[in-house]
């Protein structure tokens, strides 16, 4: 009979293992009314998933009081916010993560994206989330952070901006050789 | 010439807009800013998906249109609808030469693909192209993909020249280099196994940077082989110290911190290599002693470093002044009014207290503050550490509090992870059986749904096994007691399935092992339940086995059996069961009714669930049968891997997947064909011989062949008898079996929204009513009688009386008396100053426990919650940096609905009805009223405070206004400056 004979085995279920491939699996920019202006996710999650994180997130981080922890346990991960005037950064790390210095690297970011903004609001992130991409990706690289120095991220960003300038530039020639042609 | 130059720019940019895109894309993320709930948010990207989809396939479209798509695209999908159409554009333009358009696509796909996606094949090839580029920019660009795209089957294809990428001019491209080789790392261990030198060659690069990036993949080598790398302890030691003493660039200072990111990678990697080695840990500790002392406590990333100093300190040979110095960071942690450093306080208490649990008698009151705060994260962290110092001493006070804990929250992740928790402490410091089995009841009762079934079989486990001791009295008495408490508990309603499930099977096993219960009784409860719950058919079935084993026992016992009418319905009833198994249990237990006592205690011996029953694998007790059956000329069995059919087929399948695991997909050219060499194996030498013929590698080919053809002809051969099936099935079959799975994928997504709502809302009022019973506890300034009770109890610190009082009729083990004497000894003088003034006369004591107990309870909730309501949302809506005093009342007051309104709706977004000026003059002058506010905002000091940059706001407000996509007349905070 099977329920008198030994079935159960002893494991550590408890110790349920997860992939650790990367320190960051992903981050999040949120408005104060749950609105999303940016997202990167460095661990693999379907795009239904990912409705998910920012709808269950969004829920829990926008109601929590202004004094509290700046982290939040989550499914058996930490996720570290930070607020600036309407926004709120967010990170996603592992148990072990030391979540002052994640603290550390949205403040960072933020540092980086005012100074490359001139003073950034919430405007400039809204309509130019592609250039706040650029600027994640020469900062954090498959969510390990790459690069700690802010003068060399603002160099690089700089080079590659000025070729596109460069680009445009000779965008416009041609178009003003039309408008030349043209009149 | 120069009118003329930019007469043609502003033809150029005409159809921009002030941010650099099109008007139209301009008027979308306007729209969608104006959006006042997330449906009318959808019902305007489906509209702008149907735009692009059309637009998209247009032919001849300009390139910086294609490119404005393509971030159209990004923003479609970033708000989570699905964009997947556009990909392949998205892809074509990595193809372009022009690197603006190049940039955007590489951005496109990593932000659209994932590392299994079809169409990285498609990309492969532009990478390779452009890893060979002499302008790094592209180079840089080319690694940001490999580093999100790549996946093991593509590596080789760029490993050649990521790797030639290391020695690289620009530190840019070396970086970036490593950090792809790190990630092909992660992907495939294997593929770079060879390249792992390169690491530490780049460990000395002179660029602070790479070497900074090389200290990723490090990590992780150390973490999986720390004996190969215990070299490099004293390099890692020399750069730590370097830093410490700010060797490096200014340029990797952070808030005056010399290179503090480098700082915790180092202290990480060496807490891995110091974990156990005394010789390495020597090395370590100066430098680790330099970092705190230099430390600057007072900014966050100051204490950052700080944090993982300790942690380093905890896990490497233990240094007793290093702990010191730990134990001074830990106290400053736990002091501050800072939530995060008490939490980071609590946790690094937690690591420290493995090596020195002294530290946590000087932090007791502080711990137990934590564990009473109003925020849910500390709280856990709390638990956390309560978890790991757990003695038997303190189990039942802990694990109490985990219970109170547990019911009351929503969150089922952490529900689970708490339950299992309690019953691991359970097991493992249970005072006594009769409190293990009470706790255990408490923790299925509230969490039964949630606990994994491998907890309930151990919990069975632990019934039938005892503790382990060795007299079997106290076995018995554990049993009893748990059958005594079931049987009183399975009368309540809606117990958890798994819950019944150990009930019913301890009830079967020992339920009238002791006497006390009659059989009759026991069987008669059992009915109960196996009617209560009958839509359960597990637990119905562990019913019925429980009653099987009740009556044997009573056969064997020599007892006449009465089976009450109740059963006897039951198991009629159940004898025409839709189940199966539910069937098969019922007419077993039938049949062995009947049976007399000798062979009833052949089959279900009493209390033997411990047994091993053996399994003879071999059959061998059939071989007599065989022999028997062979002399009479049938034929031999010939195991399924010996068929000559199967072995070709399987052999087959082995062979390729051996293929696609050591090549996967060729990136160089096929070699030609050479002809097969034609070699046969007998048929009849694999069917006489028993062993397993290994297929000579020739023969591959033809059995390929015979392999794919075997199939092939039999296909065509059932495909005329089908050809008429198919034709029925597209009639009749097919649009009910489509139906019937669209119905069962819908009502699963429905199940995933509907899970998600409440947990928000009650969690939300949950946290309300915290700070309510927080608030009251504020009120009492002097540390109330019932922490110091409670500090008593986790940490068997304050006073010998009361300690004994929580832990009466249990046996006292050694470690608790050995903590006593420890206190007594080393912290004499700091429980003499607690206990004297706190110490309470007995009367008090009393007068202390009610007011706090009854206090919240006593007044109605939702009265408290309606009169809490304001004062926290008027909290939670004021902005930080402004600390309330500058806005006037009146605007709090209509801040205070607002937010209300929006946090309990989810996505509901405050309504702008304020924002009727369109015209430019009148948003102006809100303007200007807004960057009064600014302005005030900004005289108040602040940290980060730039002084504010009157004209950029002045025109950021106006360009607000005008895009309408704020309510910003609302919260003149909105769109301050993030920093300011």
């Amino acid at each position: 009979m099977l329920l008198s004979c030994r079935w159960f085995s002893i494991e550590y279920w408890y110790l349920d293992s997860k992939p650790t491939e990367n320190m960051i699996h992903f981050v999040l920019l949120i408005s104060r009314q749950g609105k999303v202006r940016l997202t990167k996710w460095y661990s693999p999650y379907s795009q239904k998933e990912r409705t998910k994180v920012i709808r269950e997130l969004s829920g829990v981080i926008l109601s929590r009081g202004p004094k509290l922890c700046n982290f939040v346990e989550w499914r058996g991960y930490k996720v570290v916010y930070k607020r600036y005037a309407s926004l709120y950064f967010c990170m996603c790390i592992d148990q072990d993560d030391n979540e002052l210095e994640v603290l550390e690297i949205i403040h960072h970011y933020v540092e980086i994206l005012d100074r490359y903004f001139g003073s950034v609001c919430e405007l400039d992130l809204i309509f130019n989330f592609h250039k706040a991409y650029y600027i994640l990706d020469e900062l954090l690289i498959a969510g390990e952070l790459q690069e700690s120095s802010k003068k060399t991220v603002a160099r690089l960003i700089a080079a590659q901006d000025s070729l596109v300038e460069s680009a445009k530039e000779q965008a416009s020639s041609i178009s003003n050789i039309i408008a030349q042609a043209t009149k | 010439m120069e009118q003329l130059k930019t007469i043609g720019r502003e033809l150029a940019m005409g159809s921009q807009g002030g941010f650099g895109q099109s008007k139209e894309f301009l008027d979308l993320v306007k729209s969608i800013g104006e959006a006042r709930s997330k449906a009318e948010e959808d019902r305007i990207v489906l509209s702008e998906i149907e735009t692009l989809k059309r637009r998209i396939v247009e032919p001849d479209i300009p390139r910086r249109k294609m490119k404005e798509y393509i971030i159209r695209l990004v923003y479609v999908e970033m708000l989570g609808h699905d964009a997947s159409f556009g990909y392949i554009h998205a892809v074509k333009m990595t193809h372009n030469d022009n690197l603006l358009l190049k940039r955007t696509g590489y951005l496109a796909v990593t932000l659209f693909l994932n590392e299994d996606h079809d169409l990285i094949i498609l990309i492969v090839n532009t990478i390779q192209k452009d890893l060979k580029s002499d302008n790094y920019l592209i180079v840089c660009a080319a690694l940001n993909v490999v580093c999100k795209l790549i996946n093991e089957e593509t590596i080789p294809a760029v490993l050649p020249q990521v790797v030639e990428l290391l020695g690289h001019s620009k530190e840019a491209v070396r970086k970036k280099a490593i950090m792809a080789l790190h990630r092909f790392y992660q992907k495939s261990p294997s593929s770079v196994s060879h390249l792992v030198s390169n690491f530490r060659k780049r460990l000395c690069d002179n660029d602070p940077g790479v070497m900074g990036a090389t200290l990723c993949p490090l990590f992780d080598l150390i973490t999986i082989d720390v004996n190969s790398y215990k070299d490099l302890v004293v390099s890692f030691v020399s750069i730590l110290k370097q830093i410490a003493e700010r060797r490096l660039p200014k340029s990797y200072d952070y808030h005056q911190m010399p290179a503090p990111f480098i700082q915790i990678k180092l202290l990480k990697i060496l807490a891995l290599l110091g974990s156990g080695d005394k010789q390495a840990s020597e090395h370590m500790y100066t430098v680790v002693g330099d970092i705190f002392r230099k430390c600057d406590s007072s900014s966050n990333i100051g204490n950052a470093v700080l944090y993982e100093c300790i942690s380093c300190v905890s896990a490497i040979y233990p240094n007793a002044k290093l702990l010191e110095a730990a134990a001074d960071v830990i106290a400053r942690f736990l002091k501050s009014d800072s939530h995060n450093l008490k939490y980071m306080g609590i946790d690094a208490l937690g690591r420290l207290i493995k090596l020195s649990p002294e530290v946590a008698e000087q932090h007791q009151l502080a711990v137990i503050d934590c564990l009473e705060d109003p925020d849910d994260t500390l709280k856990r962290k709390t638990f956390e550490l309560l978890y790991k110092m757990t003695k038997s001493s303190n189990v039942e006070v802990i694990v109490d509090r985990m219970i109170d804990y547990m019911i009351n929250i929503n969150d089922n992740h952490y529900k689970t992870e708490i339950a299992s928790r309690c019953v691991e402490l359970a097991e493992q410091f249970a005072p006594s059986n009769h409190w293990f089995i009470q706790t255990m009841n408490r923790v299925f009762e509230h969490a039964g749904d949630l606990v994994k079934s491998k907890v309930a079989h151990n919990l069975m486990r632990l019934i039938a096994e005892g503790f382990g001791e060795e007299d079997d009295t106290a076995d018995s008495q554990l049993r009893s007691s748990a059958v005594e408490s079931y049987l009183r508990i399975i009368g309540e309603p809606k117990l958890p399935s798994l819950f019944l499930q150990v009930i019913c099977w301890v009830l079967g096993e020992y339920g009238t092992a002791d006497g006390k219960f009659s059989a009759s009784y026991v069987t008669g409860k059992l009915c109960d339940v196996a009617d209560a719950y009958s839509n359960d058919e597990i637990v119905k079935s562990y019913a019925v086995t429980a009653l099987m084993k009740l009556f044997v026992f009573e056969i064997a016992a020599g007892r006449k059996v009465d089976i009450l009418p109740e059963c006897q319905s039951l198991i009629e009833e159940l004898s025409a069961s839709h189940s199966t198994d539910l069937q098969q249990r019922v007419y077993e237990l039938q049949a062995i009714i009947g049976l007399d006592a000798h062979a009833v205690e052949c089959i279900l011996p009493s209390d033997a669930s411990c047994e091993d029953i053996e399994i003879d694998k071999n059959l061998s007790f059939l071989n007599d049968y065989v022999q028997q059956s062979l002399e009479k000329g049938a034929q031999p069995y010939i195991p399924e891997s010996e068929r000559s059919g199967m072995l070709d087929i399987s052999n087959f399948r082995s062979q390729d997947q051996h293929e696609a695991s050591t090549h996967g997909l060729r990136f160089e050219a096929y070699e030609l064909p050479k002809p097969s060499v034609p070699s046969r194996t007998t048929p009849v030498s694999l069917a006489s011989s028993t062993e397993l013929v290994p297929v000579p590698e020739p023969s591959y080919h033809r059995e390929v062949q015979q392999a794919a053809t075997v199939p092939s002809s039999s296909d065509t051969g059932s495909s005329e008898v089908k050809l008429r099936l198919d034709g029925v099935q597209k009639k009749w079959g097919r649009p009910t079996y489509s139906s019937s799975a669209a119905s069962t994928s819908n009502s699963s997504s429905q199940n995933t929204v509907y899970e998600v709502t409440p947990v928000d809302g009650s969690s939300n009022v949950n946290s309300k009513a915290r700070e309510a019973s927080y608030d009251l506890k504020k009120t009492q300034v002097e540390i109330s009688p019932e922490k110091q009770k409670l500090a008593a109890s986790l940490f068997g610190g304050t006073s010998k009386s009361e300690r004994r009082a929580s832990s009466t009729g249990h046996k006292v083990p050694k470690g608790s008396s050995h903590v006593l004497k420890s206190t007594a000894g080393s912290t004499t003088d700091v429980l003499v100053e607690k206990t004297t003034p706190v110490q309470p006369p007995p009367d008090l004591l009393d007068l202390g426990e009610p007011t706090l107990k009854d206090g919240p309870s006593s007044v109605d909730p939702f009265k408290q919650l309606e009169e809490l309501l304001d004062p926290t949302q008027l909290g939670s809506s004021a902005n930080p940096g402004i600390v309330g005093s500058t806005s006037a009342p009146d605007i709090m007051q209509l801040y205070s609905d607002k937010p209300a309104s929006g946090q309990s709706g989810g996505f509901m977004y405050p309504s702008s009805s304020n924002r009727s000026d369109d015209n430019l003059v009148s948003g102006l002058a809100n303007a200007t009223t807004d960057s009064a506010h600014n302005i005030t905002a900004a005289a108040h000091p602040s940290q980060f405070s730039k002084g504010p940059n009157l004209k950029d706001s002045l025109e950021k407000d106006a360009l607000v206004r005008q895009m309408g996509v704020t309510p910003s007349s609302q919260n003149p905070n909105l769109f301050k400056d993030l920093l300011g």
